[in-house]
């Protein structure tokens, strides 16, 4: 049997905001990178966002927010995420987040926010350098 | 997340943690299981005293027909009566990538926050069959953090995902009106795996006589183990049946056990199981001591050179021993 260790993925819509084309975009470009990508849907709480990496137990949390509540949504994210002993969770965003938000949710705990019109295949490039799996 | 071996002291402490109910612990042996072979043995020595008590649902049916909103709905029931819920899901890794999309959970946003709830997205990682091959290791982690039902959502293409019965007490098919006449589900096997069939989505035309269909196949079929399966109508996204199929499926584990069925499945899944470990166990070790044995080595260079018939050579290595030797590692 060999070991087939692969990067897990949590992308996550927090809030109320109805549209997840971008999020299941970057959920597949993702994939086709080699990760597994838990995908949960829209209008999620922080509280059951972090529950799902838990029990997955991923090694990134992607959060995707269109609505402006970011600041507060993703901070909280990571504060679960603290609490929960998974502060060694990448946690990574993205969405409509205006450039002077950033240097906040770096603050938060957000590792990186990637701006409209990133290629996925730059954010998988950071994923896998930043967990230090090979791909 | 380390890619270094776990140690067996740390191995001890997630098993001990899980045990006390912590269900980052159990996350994390389950990735360990799913990642880390080497791992494997000594978890598993560790939870069985504490394994079988748990019953284990498999939900199988082609894609779309509703397996997770069935588990879901499932679920609800379950928790109405006090059981505490353990759900795997399983997706397919994608051949020409290693990814996948494990997108599953989505129908069962509802339960995230129910402590009584434990869900897990499982990729294939290569195996066919519906499952993965650590689908069994997750179902006696969650057996053992001391769930009293444990789904298993099949990947679902529909067709000989018989691995299911590999892990599972009950069979549960799922089929919609859309999904074909009977003859699909005569084709696919389906009608042999199957404890229970549902047809979901019962308000779509045809449903009736899906249903009907099915019925009368499975009288018509002299079934080995006499046990009764029942054809079942609902509507799982609009809450149609559901408490009844919970029912059913409470009265059909009830009926396997009376029969003898439940206890036979389960002796005979442990036989196939140790005799997969031992068949594991036995290839490692050949393909390691191959090249290291001399008189293993004499066999395989005759049969390198031709000048050994193969059948003839493995036959006489299993009779005089030399392979028992080999695998000892005293040849």
């Amino acid at each position: 049997m060999s070991d087939k260790n692969a990067i897990r993925v949590l992308i996550a819509k927090p809030g109320l905001d109805g549209h997840d084309r971008g999020a299941k975009i970057i959920a597949l470009g993702l994939r086709d990178a080699g990760m597994e990508v838990i995908y949960t849907g829209l209008r999620q709480t922080p509280e059951k966002i972090v529950q799902a990496a838990l029990q997955e137990d991923v090694d990134v949390v992607g959060l995707s927010c269109l609505s402006g509540a970011h600041k507060y949504l993703f901070k909280r994210v990571a504060e679960l995420l603290r609490e929960k002993d998974m502060g060694d969770v990448l946690v990574i965003g993205g969405g409509i987040i205006p450039d002077e938000d950033i240097p906040y949710l770096k603050e938060q705990g957000i590792d990186r926010i990637f701006k409209q019109g990133t290629m996925i295949k730059e954010i998988a490039d950071y994923i896998r350098q930043k967990v230090d799996r090979p791909a | 997340m380390s890619h270094h071996r776990t140690s067996r002291t740390d191995l001890s402490r997630y098993v001990a943690g899980m045990q006390k109910g912590s269900e980052r612990y159990l996350a994390r042996l389950i990735t360990l299981v799913e990642s880390e072979s080497e791992s494997v043995p000594g978890i598993m020595r560790l939870i069985f005293a504490n394994l079988g008590r748990a019953v284990k649902i498999g939900i199988t049916g082609p894609p779309g027909a509703g397996k997770s909103t069935v588990i879901e709905r499932l679920t609800r029931e379950a928790r109405d009566r006090k059981r505490g819920v353990g759900i795997v899901c399983v997706d397919p890794t994608s051949p020409f990538t290693g990814g996948a999309i494990l997108g599953d959970r989505i129908r069962m946003d509802r339960h995230y926050l129910d402590e009584g709830v434990y869900i897990r997205s499982m990729a294939t990682r290569g195996r066919l069959g519906g499952i993965a091959d650590a689908t069994s290791s997750v179902s006696k982690l969650l057996d053992a953090f001391g769930k009293d039902l444990i789904f298993i959502e099949t990947v679902g293409v529909g067709q000989t995902e018989t691995d299911i019965l590999s892990i599972a007490d009950l069979t549960v098919v799922v089929l919609v009106p859309e999904a074909g006449d009977s003859v699909q589900a005569m084709k696919a096997g389906l009608l042999e795996i199957a404890d229970i069939f549902v047809v979901n989505k019962a308000d779509r035309p045809g449903a009736d006589n899906l249903a009907n269909e099915l019925t009368a196949a499975l009288h018509s079929r002299e079934d080995k183990v006499g046990l009764d399966k029942p054809v079942l109508t609902v509507q799982a996204a609009h809450d149609v049946g559901m408490a009844e199929l919970y029912e059913a499926i409470e009265k059909q584990v009830q009926s396997l056990r009376s029969s003898g069925i439940f206890k036979r499945r389960r002796v005979e899944q442990r036989r196939n199981e140790f005799i997969r470990i031992v068949e594991t166990m036995v290839r490692s070790s050949l393909l390691s001591s191959v090249d290291e044995d001399a008189a293993l080595r004499d066999f395989v260079g005759r049969v390198e050179q031709g000048i050994a018939e193969p059948y003839t050579a493995a036959g006489e290595l299993l009779q005089n021993g030399s392979l028992i030797k080999a695998l000892r590692g005293d040849g």
